[in-house]
Formats: C-alpha cells, sequence, structure tokens
C-alpha cells in the first residue's frame, strides 16, 4: 500500500514503510520460536534417549515403539477415543436439543441462555472439584438420595476401574454442552425462514421440517463444534486432575495426564516427548484441514 | 405436532410447548446444580456435610468455611489461605491480558490495513498457533524459563501466557478490523497520517467491542489454566487453580468439605463475576472464537 512513498527513498520513508513490519516482527518471532521452534525441539526430543534432562543422541524411532508398547498409553489412547466419541454425542446431541428448544419464542430465552452458557466461565479445575464431590459416593449423589430414603440407590462410578472414565464424560458435558447450544443457536437464526414456510405450505410437519432442511442446513455449525470440541478433548488436561487424578489405578488416564507424568514425574523425557507429538499429530489432523477450508472459502 | 401460525414458521401445541418449558426447566437445573451444592455447603459446619444432606440448605449458617479457605487453610508449608495465590493469579493476569490485547490490535490491524506479500501465511501461522496441544511445548518452555532466569515466577508465567496468548488476541483484531473500511484508512494514508496515528485516530476509537471480546476471552482463559501453572511454577508463584487443586488434593487430615467447596467459589469468582456483568460481549467473543476466516 505504501509501495509508492518507498521508491522515493529517503529514510524516513524506508522507515514508513517498514514500520508495520516491524511492528508485528516480535509476535511474529515470539510465534515462530516458542510455538513452532518448540515443536521441532520437542519432535527432535522425542527421538533422542532423553530421560530426566534432554539429551541429544538420537535413537531413532526407539520412543515411539516403546510407547506403543506401553500398557498405560495405550489405556491412555482407548480412553481418549471412549471421552472424545461420547463427549462430541453429547454436546452435539444435548446442544442441539437446547437450541431447537431455545428457538421456539421461549419466555426469559436470554436468561435460560446465560444459565446454559456459564459454565463455559469456570475454571476445569473447579468443576471438577465440584463434580468430585457431587460423585462421591459418600457425601454426594448416593448419601444424598439414601438420606431421602432410597437406601438401594447405587452411584460410585468415579471409584470404578471400569465406568470411571464416563464420569470424566458427564463433567466435560456439563461444561460445554451449553457453549454448544450457543453455536447451534446461531445458526438456527441464520436459517432463511422462507423455504421453512414454503416446506409447510407442502404440508409437512415440524419434525421433518427439522430432519429435512433445518438440521442439514446446521452443517457449518456442526462441523464447527465438533472440531472444537475433538481438539478440547484431545487437550484435557485439568478436569481429569481435578476430578480424578487419572485414577483410580490407570482408568481414566489419557494422552494428556500421560504425557506430564513420563515427561515430568518419572523421568521418561524421550517417551514424554513422542506422546505429545502424537498429541500434536491428532490436533493437526483435525485442524489443518479445517483452518484451511475456512480461511479458503473467504474470497467467495 | 401443530400446524402452521402466520408469525412464526414452526409452531407447536399446547402439550408440545409445556413439554419444551419443562425440559429447558430441567436443564436450568443440571446447570446450576454444582454451583448450588457448592455454595449451600461453604456454609455448612463440616459436621453437616458429613451426616449426609448435600442438597440441603444450611441449619447452622455459618462464613467459617470462608474465612479459613480465604486466610488460614494450609496449602503447600505454611497455612496461609487461598489469598496470596489470588494475588498471585492477579498479578499474573492483568499484565499477559493487557499486553496480549495490544499487540493483538497492533497485528489485527497490520495485517488487515498493511497487508503486505506472505500476510496470510503469517496469519495461518498465528491460527494454527492458538489450537495446539500445550503438551507439545512444556518441555523447551521449561528450559528456556530457566535460561532466561524466570522459572517458577509470576514474570515468567505472564511471559508464557502472553506468548501463547497473541495467537487470539490477533485473530479476534483482525477478523474484526478486516469489517473496517479500508477507504478511510487510505484517504488518511493520503492525507498524510501515519502508520500510529491512522490506527490511533480512526481504528482505535472503534475498537471497543472487540477489545472487551478479546479482554474477556484473554482473562477468562488465563485466569482458568491450570496446565502452565502447574508445569511452570513455585510455592511462591502459583495461580489460584493449582492453589485450589493442591487444597482439595492435600491428603493431610480431614477432609474439610467446606472450606473447599468455599475456596473452589473464590476460584471462580473473579471469571463468574466477568460473565456476569458482560456476558453478552462474552456470548459474542465465544463465537467469534469458533473461527471464521
Amino acid at each position: 500500500m505504501a509501495s509508492s512513498a518507498a521508491r522515493r527513498g529517503s529514510a524516513g520513508d524506508v522507515l514508513r514503510d517498514a514500520l508495520p513490519k516491524i511492528v508485528l516482527s516480535p509476535s511474529l518471532a515470539m510465534v515462530l520460536i516458542f510455538v513452532y521452534g518448540f515443536i521441532a525441539f520437542t519432535l527432535y526430543l522425542s527421538f533422542t534417549d532423553s530421560r530426566i534432562l534432554p539429551s541429544y543422541d538420537l535413537v531413532g524411532w526407539k520412543n515411539y515403539i516403546n510407547l506403543f508398547r506401553l500398557r498405560a498409553w495405550t489405556i491412555a489412547i482407548k480412553n481418549v477415543a471412549i471421552f472424545g466419541s461420547l463427549y462430541i454425542i453429547f454436546c452435539c446431541f444435548i446442544g442441539l436439543m437446547l437450541a431447537i428448544f431455545l428457538d421456539q419464542k421461549i419466555r426469559a430465552e436470554g436468561f435460560i441462555r446465560s444459565i446454559y452458557l456459564y459454565p463455559m466461565a469456570l475454571s476445569f479445575i473447579v468443576t471438577g472439584t465440584a463434580w468430585k464431590w457431587f460423585l462421591d459416593p459418600g457425601i454426594g449423589l448416593e448419601a444424598v438420595m439414601h438420606s431421602w430414603g432410597w437406601t438401594s440407590f447405587q452411584f460410585n462410578w468415579i471409584k470404578s476401574n471400569q465406568m470411571a472414565i464416563y464420569t470424566i464424560v458427564i463433567a466435560a458435558v456439563w461444561q460445554t454442552s451449553g457453549f454448544v447450544m450457543a453455536m447451534f443457536l446461531a445458526g438456527l437464526r441464520g436459517i432463511d425462514n422462507e423455504v421453512l414456510k414454503a416446506a409447510q405450505i407442502d404440508g409437512a410437519s415440524n419434525f421433518s421440517l427439522y430432519r429435512r432442511i433445518v438440521i442439514p442446513q446446521l452443517r457449518p455449525a456442526f462441523m464447527s463444534a465438533i472440531v472444537v470440541l475433538a481438539h478440547m478433548a484431545i487437550k484435557s488436561y485439568d478436569l481429569v486432575i481435578a476430578l480424578t487424578g487419572g485414577g483410580p489405578g490407570r482408568a481414566t488416564e489419557l494422552p494428556a495426564t500421560f504425557m506430564y507424568s513420563y515427561t515430568f514425574t518419572r523421568n521418561q523425557m524421550g517417551i514424554g516427548a513422542a506422546s505429545a507429538v502424537i498429541m500434536l499429530m491428532s490436533v493437526a489432523a483435525i485442524m489443518v484441514p479445517y483452518l484451511w477450508s475456512e480461511l479458503r472459502e473467504k474470497p467467495q | 405436532m401443530s400446524s402452521a401460525s402466520a408469525s412464526q414458521v414452526v409452531s407447536t401445541g399446547r402439550t408440545t410447548r409445556f413439554l419444551i418449558y419443562t425440559l429447558l426447566l430441567i436443564f436450568c437445573l443440571y446447570y446450576l446444580l454444582p454451583l448450588y451444592v457448592m455454595l449451600v455447603n461453604s456454609l455448612k459446619p463440616l459436621r453437616e456435610i458429613q451426616s449426609g444432606g448435600m442438597m440441603n440448605l444450611p441449619e447452622s449458617l455459618t462464613f467459617e468455611p470462608w474465612k479459613s479457605a480465604w486466610s488460614t487453610a494450609q496449602i503447600g508449608v505454611q497455612a496461609t489461605g487461598l489469598r496470596p495465590y489470588f494475588w498471585n493469579s492477579i498479578q499474573m493476569v492483568v499484565p499477559a491480558v493487557a499486553i496480549s490485547t495490544i499487540l493483538g490490535a497492533l497485528n489485527g490491524y497490520v495485517l488487515t490495513k498493511w497487508q503486505f506479500r506472505g500476510h496470510n501465511i503469517v496469519f495461518g501461522l498465528l491460527l494454527f498457533a492458538c489450537f495446539i496441544p500445550f503438551q507439545i511445548v512444556l518441555i523447551p518452555m521449561a528450559r528456556i524459563l530457566g535460561i532466561l532466569g524466570i522459572a517458577g515466577s509470576v514474570p515468567g508465567l505472564i511471559f508464557v501466557h502472553l506468548v501463547y496468548g497473541i495467537g487470539f488476541s490477533t485473530l479476534y483484531f483482525r477478523n474484526y478490523y478486516a469489517q473496517f473500511p479500508t477507504e478511510l484508512v487510505r484517504a488518511a494514508m493520503i492525507d498524510g497520517a501515519g502508520f500510529f496515528t491512522i490506527f490511533r485516530r480512526i481504528l482505535l476509537p472503534s475498537s471497543g467491542p472487540i477489545a472487551v471480546v478479546c479482554i474477556i476471552w484473554q482473562f477468562t482463559n488465563i485466569w482458568n489454566d491450570f496446565l502452565f501453572g502447574a508445569s511452570f511454577s513455585d510455592f511462591n508463584s502459583q495461580p489460584m487453580t493449582v492453589a485450589l487443586n493442591n487444597l482439595v488434593q492435600s491428603s493431610t487430615g480431614v477432609k474439610e468439605y467446606n472450606v473447599h467447596f468455599a475456596g473452589a467459589i473464590m476460584a471462580a469468582m473473579p471469571t463468574l463475576l466477568v460473565y456476569i456483568v458482560a456476558g453478552r460481549y462474552f456470548v459474542r467473543g465465544l463465537m467469534a472464537g469458533s473461527v471464521k476466516g
């Protein structure tokens, strides 16, 4: 834009021309070093025999091979698959349902919407702490039901090896389903009413109206929701730490907790780095195509 | 289901509406339940919680758990309560939010109004940086903070949050400024206004809404962070989330649930307050955060 000025060539003009780039450069430098440089460093470490401290001796694919032989990692992968898929399914289902219902000219819609959304403002540590108590058989839901006279009531998932991972889903869905609702609501508000009216004149019922016309039009909202939720599921760390600490045993181990414990408490930095690389790859596999398509659609 | 009405495309019968309202209300209770449980139990003496009745209102109302959580609870070596950690969080969050917002505004300005070759690549790099799992940078960051001499300190945490907050703040301002008429900028340029003059006089005065969105977003994210706080702080610089987790997970002595509940509300209070005061912007911010190019 300022290129015509630069052609005149005085020092002041050169500076003026370079100023925007100078302003941008600290941020760009920070991101290049602390994001991309660090990714490269961790990638390198994942091929070394680093243990308590970084080492620069390459060992090839050994860490990755060991990683996938570790029972803890297999459990973490299995758990993140269970957690991620249930988390996405429930958030989308509840979010869509609430959005459709809230879209029916509901009184006090704004108020209800704020109630659905507020969990998003809280830290996962707070959320996890709250749900930990609530799910604790000793003082939480089970104890309450017993004190209300339903003595056969049992809900001890958080103490159970098989079921603990589902308590993570419960708390995480509580935290984010309202946010997904807001995304779907925004999508619903953007749908053209004329199409719906036309279909209605043709005798379509409300149900088929939603199934055939509305929900298919929410595709972009579904895409964004699924991408955001999937990337959150892969990164999940705080919630597990606060809710179960990864336990009982390893029942709620996720890649994020695995990475942390192998790197910082078990002194297996090489393996920790390898697990971080796998996490990055999974997130990139979801985010890169998504960002790519979002940025490319823009000019039209 | 029922027939159409003139005012509204999808209309519903009385029974269906009743069911919808019931369901919406049930979900209100579901979302409010944990907050209710935390609140009522933070105002009970411990024995009342231990004897069950988590859902009941306090029989003998007490503010002791709040006092204890704030100033006398045992976290770490000394019985300081959460107060110093709350202060750590404030000291960390204010500069990190302020600086990342200012840099984001300037970056957004450059990326939309002073475009250069490859500006899209730069933006793409910043954008992807928003979504990396932070586990990938933990090891090198721990080393670098040590080399810079700010490991285990509040300035160290400010630095970390600044670095990883720039992507989002740039994203917000870029998308906002992209809709701002470039003609105005061009006209000012012809009149001889410089880079900073244009920013200060033309873009900044209309940046209020996006600045609020950015500040709320950064504030909640940085206040709520746990991973960086747990990785890069020591006892004197721990933020609120880490201290709360230590308080709750500490295995010594009797579990003082009421104190834990009070502490959890304290950790939630600042972001909750921001959400209540500026909730509308928060929603908009979240929407903008779902990445529009």
